[in-house]
């Protein structure tokens, strides 16, 4: 993360290609107390606003959820993937009971959502989640997957699978359309992850730290194969390109001549 | 004792049942076995063929279908998707 706690386009790239960032141990560990306080007194079970509300006007008081989101690091995210006065969707402070052997269906949030806009849902881990708590499971790359919720409840398992194991104060960046399920708590105590979905208000363009824009690698970070899509792996490309298009305002971009060779259309 | 149906679901690379395998599904009607999400990182054959070689009927192919036009680079779920099946006895 650079100086001015935006993310820079390397970063922005990888979540283009992954759907998702994960920040290792981002949350100070006072936070990360506060919040299991709050947790545990109910504070931040139900609706905290309004959808639609700004972001920026809840749990103003909070020491823990808020503060949290109020951390530098933390808005530097925010807006260098949704932009300023960005809104509150909904959150939810999820729980997986010790010795829960089941894991959740694969699924995708709300309902099926093309836009080229996205949301992105903080995923907040404010205790250790070692492997055998859980925790959270993402498949990187299956962001532009049109699926609705749990039409994808029969896959159990696919290669590149991406647990989330990792210390307390974690926190993953994911796209709306990031297909993901809770994972089994084969420990005694009780698993806390808090979700929090924030909706752009601006175009999305060009908001990060953009001094290394033309980042040579970032056409290998689009070109990459995730391998569990197989021979989808061109189309996924080629996703990645229209939404970097639209991030850099620039139709022009390609990444191995993909889309430039379908639009050539002579007069 | 009946037999009972264990089902395997192969998500392969291409319609070849040669190809790699990208995702993985066990049901187990037996009852001796219980999968779930996110339980193994590897697929437990190495290719569709791999697993009738080992015993497993395969009971559907995946049908190639044409995308929608104008729907040509989008993608939903996994388009090879194989199903096999054994016959058990009950534990």
């Amino acid at each position: 993360m650079t100086a001015s706690n935006l993310l820079n386009t390397v970063q922005i790239a990888n979540f283009v290609a992954d759907g998702l960032l994960v920040f290792d141990e981002l949350v100070p560990d006072n936070i990360n107390q506060q919040v299991m306080r709050e947790l545990d007194e109910n504070q931040i079970q139900g609706r905290a606003g309004v959808a639609g509300q700004y972001l920026s006007e809840l749990w103003s008081n909070s020491q823990g959820i808020g503060a949290m989101l109020r951390l530098p690091a933390v808005q530097g995210i925010i807006k260098s993937l949704v932009g300023p006065n960005s809104l509150y969707d909904h959150h939810a402070a999820h729980r997986v009971p010790a010795r829960h052997k089941e894991g959740q269906f694969w699924h995708v949030d709300a309902i099926i959502d093309v836009r080229t806009h996205f949301d992105i849902q903080l995923f907040y881990f404010p205790h250790d989640t070692p492997r055998e708590m859980g925790g959270t499971l993402f498949l990187p790359g299956s962001h532009f997957r049109r699926a609705h919720e749990f039409d994808i409840s029969r896959y159990q398992n696919f290669r590149g699978q991406l647990p989330i194991v990792c210390k307390a104060g974690t926190l993953v960046a994911g796209h709306h359309g990031l297909w993901h399920c809770a994972q089994p708590n084969h420990t005694d105590a009780m698993r806390y992850m808090i979700k929090v979905r924030i909706n752009p208000t601006v175009r999305q363009k060009l908001l990060w730290d953009t001094s290394d824009l033309n980042n040579p690698e970032v056409s290998n970070i689009l070109s990459r194969n995730h391998r569990w899509y197989g021979d989808d792996d061109r189309l996924e490309v080629c996703n990645r390109i229209k939404l970097w298009r639209f991030l850099i305002d620039d139709d022009s971009f390609d990444v191995n001549y993909w889309l430039t060779r379908i639009e050539n259309q002579p007069a | 004792m009946a037999l009972k149906q264990k089902l395997l679901f192969l998500c392969s690379a291409s319609p070849s049942l040669e190809s790699s395998i990208g995702s993985w599904a066990i049901y187990d009607g037996t009852g001796a076995e219980n999968h779930t999400t996110g339980d193994s990182d590897a697929p437990p054959y190495t290719s569709v063929l791999h697993a009738m070689r080992d015993g497993w009927r395969v009971i559907q192919v995946p049908q190639l279908l044409p995308p929608q036009p104008g729907y040509e680079l989008s993608t939903s779920y996994m388009k090879f998707e194989y199903v096999l099946e054994k016959l058990e006895e009950a534990q």
